[in-house]
């Protein structure tokens, strides 16, 4: 067995940046990742695949250059993180189905999958995530629908919708819940991120070239459908965030994306008791210091996991951590004090434009409206809404980990990490509360990361 | 910075219920039956302790002859009345019987053996010969030489059972509500519950908070020697029904009964109404440390596989711990408190907690409404362990 300097878990740009650095430096570094090539969601590619529609490619080819010299264990999906400090100091075992790999420092790198929020009809055959549309376009080149309506929230709608119209997918329309007008109200935190603001541009333009149309303050309220989706209901959203009555109409299509913003896979930092709390996006994020460092030592996260800020704040995260890692250990140092300043400016303004993007979409308040009692909200299990009110109103459940053991909500194969946010709001919601970390962190505990058969689990013993 | 403490947020029930797992959940409902009124505080959420990281046993078959048999039997006779009364299906109470199974000659003679103790005991104890071990569970192991058929063992989900026998009492359920007092009136009798949030009135308080029950008793000033003993249960994916009864190695029983430091590993393995086959259990005496051990996982893996093959392919997909309070003779602690009139005790059930907590609240209820007890409660009595702060 040989212990690397540092493990890094997850190939996007937090975790590339992370590794690169740090091995600049010196350090023995291995990388393991879930996916079959370095790049993670942001840069997920086919095999052989170009600058072709990706942001940044060549940001990308940079890393994939230094990357080489890494030991990067792909396919590598982690079941069981255990911290096992010796004399040495900190110490960790990473487990994946084929290997055991040992490191003395940690980056979670895990990033983000897409938040779910349950309405009626979502969970018909043509309903897919926004990031599931896009993961389909990118690493296999399917496009998943002939006739696409994407709605939700967020700027990540403009290119899941570009992406699919410019691979031949007629776009029926795009609609955005929250009002992107209010952006006005954060111009020092838009200005500061000039790049960002572009980038929302170039995509505004590639739009009307593919005569998308754009309709804010208007949500997909209900899916329809036999067995399979055969048109979405659209309602108007007032400015307070209600449905507008009346305002309901119908829209024919055969696929839906769906994206309420993202969700941090934190149960690596979650498993090795890493202090966690709730983001202004409503997101389970794991708190870090200055230098990445999470507060358990040793354990240090970027990207995603530290709250939803984008791809560029990922790599900037991943840098320094990759540097305060080298640091740590004695290394030669990977940044310049003049060029880690310049980082912290950086990450400071991105944080800046993630704050002002969730201020301006944040998760409508109307969705747990929109679920009548019927309304799956656990696909695993089968758990209806109305069976998650009930666990608070008859049998007492006060919080999310309440209704999960009365209702079995997120005890099934995805382990609640589809139907985990759901099921909180849904629970504070009808205990007359703001839903709280506490809810959060009831669905955010995977001690098993991914099934594992017992025999393997049994391993030698 | 008392402000909360004098804020009275009740109406002042006849008895303040300490714990909304099983245990107090039963003490609840046997209080109310009892014509009392109750509150009910936790500081949690309803079964969110040991009664959440269970696996909902109510065994007969792991119990030798004695105090905690009695408690059990009656306690059989009482989850049948309740799955009568509150509906089998609500709880998943299930009537599936028990199969301890023997994997050597020498093991078997010793399960023999038991058997015929716990037969003259009461306890329905039938021999199952190897050959007849296909009839009851078809893909057990074909090594094991031979077993014994509890048919009065039984299932329950210990969650729904908690929350619906709550629901039934009409308790009032105070969640995230931490006690921080017992206050005391000038004969030293109970006054009033102080919590976080503010003061419940009662003249009678139950501690049934399990692990933590040592915290509470010394809020009186009392010491109640609980401790923790730390177990993981592993689930499996959702499955077509491979396990009939719930299935242990004879070697679980042996287990129970001791108290060495180190994991120890015996395998049990049951299905559930959901599908997913559960697999404990394993205990260890280490605190509070709540990390999750990957040699206790690995152990409990390789128990179950050695007694039914077939699991070795079947994917685990999570694992919980739970920590059990024991008190140092591995009986429960039942009773008034001789020190603190009003104090009652209600703890310390170990991995037993779930079967033995009707015969509990039910004894408690007794106790509450000065009525004698149907069982005898003088081996679990509190001051048997007391020693006064």
């Amino acid at each position: 067995m040989s212990t690397y300097d540092l493990v890094v878990i997850g190939a996007g740009p937090a975790g590339l940046a992370a590794a690169v650095t740090a091995a600049d430096a010196g350090c023995r570094v291995a990388v393991l990742d879930a996916g079959p090539r370095p790049g993670g969601q942001y840069w997920r590619h086919r095999s052989g695949a170009d600058a072709h529609s990706h942001t940044d490619w060549a940001v990308f080819a940079g890393l994939r250059a230094r990357f080489d010299q890494l030991h990067h264990h792909p396919d590598a999906a982690l079941w069981f993180v255990e911290s096992r400090p010796d004399d040495v100091g900190p110490q960790f075992a990473v487990h994946t189905h084929s290997t055991v790999v040992y490191g003395r420092r940690l980056v979670i790198a895990t990033g983000a999958h897409d938040r779910v929020v349950p309405f009626p009809g979502w969970d018909l055959p043509g309903v897919v995530t926004a990031g599931g549309a896009q993961a389909l376009l990118k690493g296999q080149g399917v496009v998943f629908a002939r006739r696409v309506v994407v709605g939700g929230t967020g700027p990540f709608l403009l290119p899941v919708a570009t992406g699919l119209a410019d691979a031949g997918a007629t776009v029926v329309g795009v609609y955005e819940a929250n009002d992107p007008v209010r952006y006005a109200r954060h111009v020092g935190a838009v200005l500061g991120a000039a790049s960002k603001s572009t980038e929302a541009g170039r995509y505004g333009w590639r739009m009307l070239r593919r005569r998308v149309p754009y309709r804010r303050r208007t949500a997909v309220v209900a899916a329809h459908g036999d067995e399979q989706l055969t048109g979405v209901t659209v309602a108007a959203i007032s400015p307070l965030g209600s449905v507008v009555p009346g305002s309901e109409r119908h829209v024919g299509c055969d696929g839906l994306a769906v994206g309420f913003g993202f969700t941090p896979q934190v149960e690596v930092a979650v498993a090795l008791g890493c202090e966690t709390f709730m983001d202004r996006d409503g997101s389970l994020v794991v708190r870090i210091g200055p230098d990445q460092a999470t507060s358990v030592p040793g354990v240090y996260a970027a990207g995603e996991v530290t709250g939803v800020g984008g791809a560029k704040l990922a790599l900037v995260e991943g840098h320094l951590a990759g540097d305060a890692i080298a640091r740590s250990l004695g290394r030669a140092e990977p940044l310049r004090a003049g060029e880690r300043s310049r980082l912290l400016r950086i990450r400071r303004r991105l944080r800046r434009f993630a704050a002002a993007l969730h201020a301006v979409h944040p998760v409508p308040a109307f969705w747990p409206d929109l679920c009548d009692d019927q309304t799956l909200v656990c696909r695993c299990e089968e758990v209806s809404a109305g069976a998650v009110r009930q666990a608070v109103r008859e049998l007492s459940a006060g919080d999310a980990r309440g209704t999960k053991l009365l209702t079995r909500a997120g005890m099934g194969w995805c382990q609640g990490r589809t139907c985990g946010y759901a099921t909180a709001c849904l629970t504070a919601r009808e205990a007359g509360r703001p839903v709280s970390s506490v809810d959060l962190q009831g669905h955010a505990s995977r001690t098993l990361m991914q099934p594992i058969t017992l025999a393997d689990l049994a391993g030698d013993d | 910075m008392d402000a909360p403490g004098v804020v009275v947020i009740d109406a002042g029930a006849d008895v303040v219920v300490i714990g909304a797992g099983m245990t107090g959940a039963a003490c609840a409902y046997y209080a109310a039956r009892a014509g009392l009124t109750v509150t009910v505080v936790d500081r949690a959420g309803v079964a969110s302790g040991t009664t959440g990281a269970g696996e909902g046993n109510i065994l007969l078959s792991d119990k030798s002859p004695g105090p905690e048999l009695s408690l059990a039997l009656h306690s059989v006779a009482l989850w049948r009345e309740l799955g009568e009364t509150v509906g089998d299906a609500q709880i998943e109470l299930e009537r599936k019987g028990g199969l301890v199974v023997a994997a050597s000659a020498t093991e078997h003679d010793t399960l023999a053996a038991f058997a015929d103790r716990q037969r003259a005991a009461g306890v329905e104890a039938h021999a199952v010969a190897s050959h007849e071990l296909p009839g009851y569970e078809p893909h057990l192991s074909p090594h094991l030489v031979g077993a014994v058929h509890y048919p009065q063992d039984m299932q329950v989900q210990p969650m729904l059972a908690a929350a619906h026998l709550l629901r039934a009492a009409r308790a009032t359920v105070l969640t995230g509500t931490c006690v921080v007092g017992l206050l005391r009136d000038g004969t030293g009798g109970i006054r009033a519950v102080r919590t976080d949030h503010g003061l419940l009135p009662t003249s009678r308080v139950v501690n049934a908070a399990g692990v933590w029950a040592g915290r509470v008793a010394a809020l009186a000033g009392v010491e109640l020697p609980i401790l923790p003993r730390r177990g993981f249960v592993l689930v499996t994916q959702p499955l077509p029904e491979l396990v009939r009864h719930k299935v242990y190695a004879a070697g679980y029983v042996a287990n129970v009964e001791r108290s060495t430091a180190g994991l120890e590993i015996s395998p049990v393995v049951e299905g559930t109404r959901a599908g997913t086959i559960l697999i404990g259990s394993s205990r260890e005496h280490v605190g509070f440390d709540p990390a999750m051990s990957l040699p206790a996982l690995r152990g409990l893996a390789a128990a179950a596989i050695r007694l039914f093959p077939i699991l070795a392919g079947v994917s685990a997909i999570r694992a919980y711990r739970g920590f059990r309070p024991y008190s140092p003779d591995h009986l429960p602690i039942i009773g008034a408190d001789k020190n603190v009139p009003g104090l009652y005790h209600a703890t310390g059930h170990e991995g037993a907690g779930i079967g033995l907590a009707p015969a509990t609240g039910h004894a408690i209820a007794a106790l509450l409404t000065d009525r004698r007890p149907h069982v005898d409660l003088r081996p679990f009595a509190p001051e048997r362990h007391h020693v006064h702060l």
